[in-house]
Formats: C-alpha cells, structure tokens, sequence
C-alpha cells in the first residue's frame, strides 16, 4: 500500500523517476542511489515520531550495556559461589539496588539480564517473522489449495492460547535458551501470515507484477525480486512489535521455571524474588527492577515498531 | 464467507422477489453460514485432539522417563509402567485409543493428585470464571469507552495521556504489577496498613451476604491487575477503528442535518466503530481461561490457573494434557460464537 512511498521496488521498473545521476550509468548504481534516497527520507519521516525516537535512542544504549556487559560488571557476577555480599541486602553505596538471595549485586545480575532478554527477544522474533512471511507469501502467491490449507493451519494456530501453547513447548522440550526461542516462535506466528498474505495480494494485483510474468518472470524471481521487497517494510514493523511480545513472554516462561535454569534473566530473577519471599518481607530492591526493565524494553520496541508502522502506513493513524 | 451458496440466493431471486421470500433466503443463507462454521470449529477441535497427542506422545520421547524423574527403574517395572499407561501398544492404536478416551470425557488421571484430570478441572472452572469473567466485562467496558474518548479528541492532552498510559501498563508483565500490588495494598508499606488479603479466594467460615463480600475482598486486587494489564488492546483497537471512521461521509452528513456532537458519536459513529471491537471482545470471552494463569499463581487464586502452574513444576503430563485442551477448546468455542453473533451486527457478514 504505502510502500510506494518509500520508492523500493527494485524491480526492472521504467525509469519515470526523475534521477539526478547522470543517464549512461550503470543501472546498479542507479538503484543504490535510488535506495540511498528512500532510506532518507524514510528516516526524515521517523524522526517526526518523537515516542519512536525515544524508544530507539534508549534500545540502542540498553544494547551497548548489554554487549559490554563483562566488561562493566565482571563476567562471573553471576557466580553463586563467590559472592561479594550477604543475603539481600538493602540498597547500599556498594550494592546500589541491594543483593539476591546468594548475596549478589542485583544490578550486574540486571545487566546481565539484559543479554538474554534481548537475545531471545530478537531471535524469537525473527523465527516467528521468518515462519509468518514464508506462509504468507506461499499462499498469497500460490493461491488455490494450497493457500485454502495453508491458511485453514494459519486460523488454527490464530485462535490457539499463544502462551499456553509456548508454556506447554517448554515444558515437554528440555530446559534450554533454545526451547525458549522455538516455544516462543513456533506459536507465535499466525498474526504475521495473515498480514503478510494479505500484502502479497495487493502487490500481485500491481500492473509491474503483470508486466513480469509476462516477461517470463518464474514463481521464484517475482516472489523474491517483487513481493518480497515490498513485504520487507511492513514485515520490518511487524518485528519490532513482535520482538515486545517475545520478550514478555520470555519472562513469563523464566518466571514460571521453565527457562534455562543456567542462565539469569529478568524473568527468573522475579521468580528467585518470589521465592525467597521477596514479597511479604517487603524487598523493594530485589523485586522492582527486573519489572521495570522487562517493561522498558518491551515499552521502547512497542512505541518503535509503532512509529515505523505510522511512517510505512499513514492510513493507519495510529500512534500519532 | 460472504460467496456462500450463491445457488440458494440466485434461485430464491429467481422464484420469490417479494419480501418475504427475501428474508427466507437470507436465513437460508445464514444457516448455511452457521453449519460451514460449526463444521470448521469441530475440525478444529479435533485438531486440537491430534496437536495435543502430538505435543505430549510424540515430542517428550519416553513419558515413563519423564514419569521416573530419571530414577533407577528396574526393566521390569518399566515394562510395567508402559503396559499401565498402553505404551506398549503401536503408536498408531495409542493414538485411537486416546482420541475414543478424550471423546468419552476420560483425560486419564493426573500424577501428582492420582485423581481423574477432569473432576480437578471440573472443581475449579467456578472460580476462574468468576475471576476472569468479571476481568473481561470491566476492562472491555473501560477499553471501549476511553477508546472512544480518545479517538473522537485525537491528538488532544486527553488522547496523548490516555495512549502511553495505556502502551505502558500494556508492556508490564502481569505478574510483576500483581506482585507490586500485593506489596502495597496486602501486605501494607510504611504506615498504610495492609488492605486486602494476600491470596486465595476466601477466608472460610462466612456465609450469606458475609461470604459474598469476603469473595469481593479477595477478588479485587486480581481483578485489578488483569483490568489493567489488558485494557489497553480494547482502547487500541477501538481508537483506531474510530480513527478510520472518522473522516466518513456519513458523519458530516449527520453533523450538516443539525446533530448535535454527542450523537453524532453515539449513534453515528460509534456503532460502525464497534464491529472490530465486537470480534476481540468475544475472542477475549475464549481468553477468559487462559488469560489468568499468572495471575492467578501470583495470588493463589484456587482455579484452573492455579492448577496449571501446579502441574508445571512436576511435570503433570495428564493434566497439563487436559487443561491444554481445555484452554484450546474454549478458545475455539468463542471464536466460533464470535463468528456466529457477528452477522447479526453485521449485516453484510454471512448473507
């Protein structure tokens, strides 16, 4: 729909845009100057969306803490065995939000959090977009059966509880970061199908699609020179909110106990804070923050996939 | 869904153009719309069926492993086990034998508990509905109504408040701001004292009006984490689907005849508005079950939720099986009553 907008189809597109290079060059890089000049404006139009700014200036630093992570905090602060303090301790100059129930810092464990959060976050939501675009596509483009069957898989899997069907993933795979990932993608997926399909069928329905496949153009060139690219946009935007959703159901997963027990995240942490009672004897320092930051994180992909949906669609009118 | 049978109407056209004929045409029209729907939703559940044994026969390799918690078993006792639970049998027979089972309301037993998995989960379906269903009722009349608010003042203060809010409680992890909760209004900070109960359902020993105000005391703080943790897709949905109907003709028309701004809200746009909203609402109805399992661990609600996180830590194969379906099944059933109410709002829907 709006991806005309963004001037991307790279396809063998009559040259009716008006270039500023000059006419004998080659046509590769007309196209790069071509991208260069979507991709600003692009970002001149993202830079208007002030929340989506702020949520992506502030995953940018929480990204750099969590790739230098060993290097501000030490890559053993997760060792139970040498810990620098006591048993929850309250807050101090020397353990700023207070220690856990083996006597370590809850903000290196924080930052430590951090990597796993964001690792399963990412990964999760690219299995869910890798599944959703591929189905999409297929049964957008291949039509017919195939798409009647695909889809009938896709509405299955729509109404199916996601985080019932992740938690029954993981509790029937061993205990890994894997699990985790494959709970979280493999139920995930529909909402993106659907979308994807959807787009596919409008651009197939585009003049230039025509003109390809009239040129001999094979199932594979138009779905990966034409729809694909065209897809990209709204599928980037997509992520972005699926990554938010990814990482909630992260936590959930760890606070339930069915994480790796292994490695610290956020969601575990809220799960060793409630068992050590946390709760009723009032520890603020233990039990706030992993909160705080699983929100913020989910907080800063939601308005930043928000605001690149509102940039790639305006018809939508959300988040303005 | 809106080609069905176009033999049926050509013909009624045909044969009956007056009104009434019409009309039977359209409930003809409709039935055959319910029947394609109540067909597709029993495929479902069966599917349901097969993903489940799938999930929990095929997937985990040897249950009797799991079972034994990796135990020394002598063979014999394995041999035993297996023969117990039909292990032994081809997969092929396991599987019929199982779907003739679920068909007939046999779940088997649970491991831990050593009771039917369907009278545990048929003690505490009450107490989850209560919980989730008032849940729903609230947070979609709130959502709705300051969707509504929100999207015909967009991008005024109100709007712009309402929205990040909204974002922001929406990011939360439910069973962190119950927790949070708990720490305030239960167990008290400072000097505020604690206010409501800890966890559970009841204190026990109350009856008549008394045990209906000690179930609300106990209901609130649950009730008030899942309103806020969810209202906020209600507002979105309903904001945005006001949003694309506000640059209508329709509505100017509406204004330019003299209505005053309330109406034109109440009786123009919002109806119109409300289509999308209508579906989640119901598709919310079939989340009623799934939709508390933190919640209701978090505050020892004793229903389904409650149970779930009971078997997960054991693993409880049979009963994790049956709420699986459970869940699945009344997601499938609402969207099925969903599908079914909606060309009654709708009328272009299923005609």
């Amino acid at each position: 729909m709006s991806t005309e907008a963004l001037g991307k189809d790279p396809g063998p597109e009559p040259a009716s845009r008006p270039s500023a290079e000059p006419a004998a060059a080659d046509p590769r890089a007309l196209a790069r100057a071509r991208r260069r000049r979507s991709a600003a404006r692009f970002w001149r139009a993202y830079r208007r969306q002030r929340a989506g700014l702020v949520g992506l200036v502030a995953l940018v630093v929480i990204a750099f803490v969590a790739l230098a992570a060993p290097l501000l905090v030490g890559a053993d602060a997760d060792s139970v065995t040498d810990a620098p303090g006591t048993a929850l301790e309250d807050p101090s100059t020397e353990f700023p939000l207070g220690t856990d129930q083996f006597g370590r810092s809850v903000l290196d464990l924080l930052v430590h959090g951090a990597r796993i959060s964001l690792t399963v976050g990412l990964l999760a939501a690219a299995l869910t977009v890798g599944i959703g675009t591929l189905v999409g596509m297929v049964a957008g483009h291949y039509g017919g059966w195939l798409s009647g069957v695909l889809m009938r898989v896709t509405d299955f899997f729509l109404v199916m509880p996601t985080l019932v069907l992740a938690i029954v993933l993981a509790t029937v795979m061993s205990r890994s970061v894997t699990t985790v990932i494959i709970a979280i993608g493999v139920a995930a997926w529909p909402k993106t199908a659907r979308l994807v399909r959807a787009q596919t069928l409008a651009i197939e329905a585009r003049p230039y699609v025509e003109r390809a496949r009239a040129l001999g153009g094979g199932h594979t060139h138009i779905m990966l020179r034409h729809v694909l690219p065209n897809v990209m946009p709204l599928v980037l935007a997509q992520t972005t909110l699926v990554i938010s959703e990814a990482i909630l159901t992260e936590a959930t997963l760890a606070f339930l106990g069915l994480g790796d027990p292994q490695v610290i995240s956020w969601g575990g942490m809220l799960q060793d804070a409630r068992e050590a009672g946390a709760i009723s004897s009032g520890h603020w320092s233990f039990l706030v923050p992993p909160g705080i930051a699983i929100a913020v994180v989910a907080l800063c992909f939601t308005l930043s996939g928000r605001a690149l949906e509102s940039v790639l669609n305006p018809k939508l009118g959300v988040a303005k | 869904m809106s080609t069905a049978d176009p033999p049926v109407t050509s013909a009624a056209v045909k044969t009956a153009p007056d009104a009434r004929g019409a009309a039977g045409s359209s409930r003809r029209a409709y039935l055959s719309y319910v029947a394609g729907k109540l067909a597709g939703a029993a495929v479902s559940l069966f599917a349901i069926l097969v993903t489940s044994f799938f999930l929990f026969r095929i997937i985990p390799g040897d249950p009797v492993k799991t079972m034994t918690h990796g135990r020394k078993v002598d063979a014999e006792q394995l041999a035993a086990l297996r023969r117990h639970y039909g292990l032994d049998l081809p997969l092929w027979e396991q599987f019929t034998q199982y779907v003739g089972d679920a068909l007939t309301g046999n779940l088997g037993d649970s491991y831990q508990f050593n009771e039917p998995v369907l009278d545990l989960i048929r003690e505490r379906v009450p107490a989850t509905l209560l919980l989730t269903g008032t849940a729903v009722v609230l947070y979609s009349a709130l959502g709705l109504w300051l969707g509504t608010r929100a999207a015909w003042r967009h991008g005024g203060l109100g709007d712009k408040v309402n929205t990040s809010v909204a974002l922001t409680l929406w990011s939360v992890p439910h069973f962190w701001l119950g927790m949070l909760l708990i720490i305030v209004f239960s167990v008290g900070i400072g000097p505020i004292p604690g206010l409501f109960p800890t966890g559970g359902m009841e204190s026990g020993g109350e009856h008549g009006i008394a045990y209906v105000v000690d179930v609300v005391h106990h209901m609130f703080l649950p009730v008030l984490t899942l309103v806020a943790a969810c209202y906020a897709q209600t507002l979105l949905v309903m904001r945005s689907s006001l949003l694309d109907e506000m640059g209508s003709d329709y509505l100017t028309a509406a204004r330019a005849k003299g209505l005053r701004d309330d109406l034109v809200r109440r009786r123009h746009a919002v109806p119109n508005a409300m289509l999308p909203t209508i579906t989640l609402v119901f598709v919310n109805l079939g989340f009623i079950a799934a939709g508390s399992i933190l919640v209701e661990t978090v505050f020892s609600w004793p229903g389904l939720g409650g149970l779930f996180y009971q078997a997960l830590s054991v693993p409880d194969l049979p009963l994790i099986q049956g709420l699986f379906i459970v869940y699945a099944g009344s997601m499938i059933l609402a969207s099925v009553v969903a599908d079914l109410i909606y060309p009654l709002f709708d009328p272009r829907v299923g005609r």
